[in-house]
């Protein structure tokens, strides 16, 4: 039998092997033309401390710095955890290596599901043992109000690399909400993010991200999810500001009987931007369930809707959706829908299509009275409407008026 | 001067295509409800869609008036707001917005749209997506509750009772004469503060429920004649459009 210090020493030989192994989509970053971003950030005691721009990056990404409504908050600041706050007695939030000093059996989870070879960002993130969020939510409690979390690029031309784990146990519920975003003056960067979430049997996980970037970040998130018997994983993915390029591909394992899935994205590349955005769900279970439901715009930047279900047990069922909306003659948008049923007992369905907006659509709005602009602008909020539910007022606010200056700039 | 004047008009696909309409002249005065029969495929649709301007029509000769000012050119957004208001045979299926998004953006103040949403048994469909799996008696229920929301001077109205059962019918008719004849309080007020309309009418049925003033008979994108509302319906009734065509030849 391998030995822990044996196992670390493997992946450690398989990660430093991968550090030129390009990621299979997007566009690929040279990780030596950043610096890595600081390992120590000031501390601070609560988050209403920082200036009030960053307070409004924070609001912009539906993390609230008072705390308000919050059972939790942690901070990242660059490669550091700057603040962290628990007010329920039902989670705990604690930063990753905190966690994994205190927790040994947490070398269970840890790269467990993201192989730290996957390509050569997986590899340069587990090479440098980052710090990042630990989630837990015990068993048996459902807390009502979600633990927010923020990862903040602070320096310019950086690199930051986090590590996030969350287990939520038997019949424990959980909502998370995270925030990815710079302060107001970092323009360009590059963020990767291994994120762990394990939804244990009759489990509940509804994890929000929300990406508002800025023009010349990239960005490569690699999040895997395991969901046992019963457990429900419910992924909400909104990214409507310019950013150079983002590049990721969540896949939830349905390994337990009646494990239920669903990822909901919404995106839109503005000039400049490459998104190449996906999800896949694997049925490895009897009677698991999953729903993809993806819609994006271009208004001038290059956009890939993936979406994957895999069929590999009985009675399995999912439906994906990649609708994309195509408001610039600059601009594309590809959906690449992928179903595979390794099984006979398998029901996966897909629709997906892309074009513009339907002039009589717009004409039917305008002829009870709204302008042009409003008439697209209504259609597009129509568009982006998957029913995400619970964010903040000041993020709904946001996305309203992303969404108007789209309208004005679409026909 | 009259609510709506057509003069000459002349109307083709917007993608090219034969002449839809020939010459169209066709006059609504204020407060009058105007009918208009003819056989399917006649150009009666083409010609409300194009008094309120949407695209897929282009104007190729004469003009439009409404109100005295010359509206050919506005846009449509432009119209609805000089006050005409239009409801459709086919609306599109608006995915994504919600009834009661739209009818929050355009309901007028001191308007109880929730009460109208009630009497026209649509409150149960503000919350879905506008005309998105509708039934043709909801399609003209949500139509009417947009109109009313919309509260314009003048009403197009493209076959209100095609596809829609007894009871719909019922609902939608009278609603549409309520409307019409909504803060009179004798007949003789109309011409001063009633609203027009235009109504397509394929079968005549609508005139079970409202008084119209007038109607003209359009055939193969052209105005046969006009009259009596009654009388013409009898007419077609009896004859059918055929004798319409003969009747016109006859003149020339």
């Amino acid at each position: 039998m391998q030995t822990k210090s044996n196992l670390k020493q493997d992946l450690k030989e398989r990660a430093e092997k991968a550090l030129d192994k390009k990621a299979s989509y997007g566009q690929d970053f040279d990780l030596s033309e950043y610096e890595i971003a600081p390992s120590e950030s000031e501390q601070v005691e609560t988050l209403t401390e920082w200036d009030e721009k960053t307070q409004k990056q924070l609001l912009n990404t539906g993390v609230v710095p008072s705390g308000e409504g919050r059972s939790g908050s942690l901070v990242v600041l660059n490669n550091a955890v700057s603040y962290s706050s628990t007010k329920s007695e039902n989670v705990e939030l604690i930063p990753t290596k905190q966690a994994r000093e205190k927790y040994d059996w947490l070398d269970d989870y840890a790269w467990n599901l993201v192989p730290v070879d996957a390509d050569k960002y997986t590899a340069a993130t587990y090479l440098q043992q980052p710090n990042g969020y630990f989630i837990r939510a015990h068993a048996g409690k459902k807390e009502t109000l979600p633990v927010q979390t923020c990862l903040l690029l602070g320096n310019k031309e950086v690199s930051q690399t986090v590590h996030n784990i969350i287990i939520v146990e038997e019949n424990a519920e959980l909502e998370i909400i995270t925030g990815c975003t710079t302060k107001e003056e970092v323009m360009s960067g590059l963020h990767l993010g291994i994120s762990e979430m394990y939804v244990k049997k009759g489990g509940k996980l509804t994890f929000t991200m929300v990406h508002n970037w800025a023009e010349d970040i990239g960005v490569r998130p690699r999040t895997k999810v395991k969901v046992e018997e019963g457990g429900t994983f419910i992924n909400n993915y909104i990214a409507l500001k310019p950013v150079k390029s983002i590049q990721s591909y969540p896949t939830a394992f349905l390994d337990g009987k009646g494990a239920v899935a669903r990822f909901n994205t919404i995106a839109v590349g503005h000039p400049g931007s490459e998104l190449d955005l996906g999800s896949k769900a694997v049925f490895n279970a009897p009677e698991t369930k999953a729903e993809l439901i993806s819609r994006t715009i271009t208004t001038g930047g290059n956009v890939v809707a993936r979406g994957e279900m895999e069929g590999n047990a009985d009675d399995a069922k999912g439906h994906l959706e990649c609708r994309g909306l195509v408001l610039s003659d600059d601009g594309s948008q590809r959906a690449i829908p992928i179903l595979e049923a390794n099984l006979q007992n398998v029901e996966l369905t897909h629709e997906a299509a892309v074009g513009k907006i339907a002039r009589d659509q717009v004409e039917y709005l305008m002829s009870r009275g709204l302008s042009e602009d409003e008439a697209v602008g209504m259609i597009v909020r129509g568009f982006l409407d998957v029913g995400i539910k619970g964010l903040p007022d000041e993020l709904e606010n946001d996305i309203n008026e992303t969404i108007d200056k789209i309208g004005e700039h679409a026909m | 001067m009259s609510m709506l004047e057509i003069e000459n008009l002349s109307v083709e696909p917007a993608d090219g295509g034969q002449r839809i309409l020939n010459n169209v002249n066709l006059t609504v005065d204020f407060g009058y409800t105007n009918v208009l029969f003819g056989p399917n495929g006649s150009g009666k649709s083409a010609l409300l869609r194009a008094i309120m301007g949407f695209g897929d029509y282009k104007v190729v000769e004469g003009r439009i008036l409404f109100n005295g000012e010359d509206i050919t050119n506005l846009s449509v957004d432009e119209r609805a707001e000089k006050g005409l208001g239009i409801m459709l045979q086919r609306p599109p299926n608006m995915t994504g917005v919600k009834l009661s998004s739209l009818i929050k953006a355009i309901s007028k103040e001191n308007m109880d749209i929730d009460k109208v949403a009630e009497e026209l048994d649509m409150k149960r469909f503000m919350d879905r997506e506008i005309n998105v799996g509708f039934s043709g008696g909801e399609i003209k229920r949500s139509e009417l509750l947009q109109l009313i929301a919309q509260n314009p001077c003048m009403y197009l109205i493209d076959e209100p009772e095609s596809g829609v059962d007894l009871v719909s019918i019922n609902k939608v008719g009278t609603k549409i004469q309520e409307m019409l004849n909504a803060n009179l309080e004798c007949i003789g007020e109309r011409s001063v503060k009633g609203k027009s309309a235009l109504i397509i009418t394929h079968t005549g049925q609508i005139l079970d429920y409202l008084e119209a003033d007038r109607a003209y008979i359009m055939c193969s994108g052209k105005i046969m004649c006009s009259g009596n509302p009654r009388k013409l319906l009898d007419e077609i009734k009896s004859q059918g459009y055929e004798e319409c065509i003969r009747c016109k030849l006859n003149q020339i």
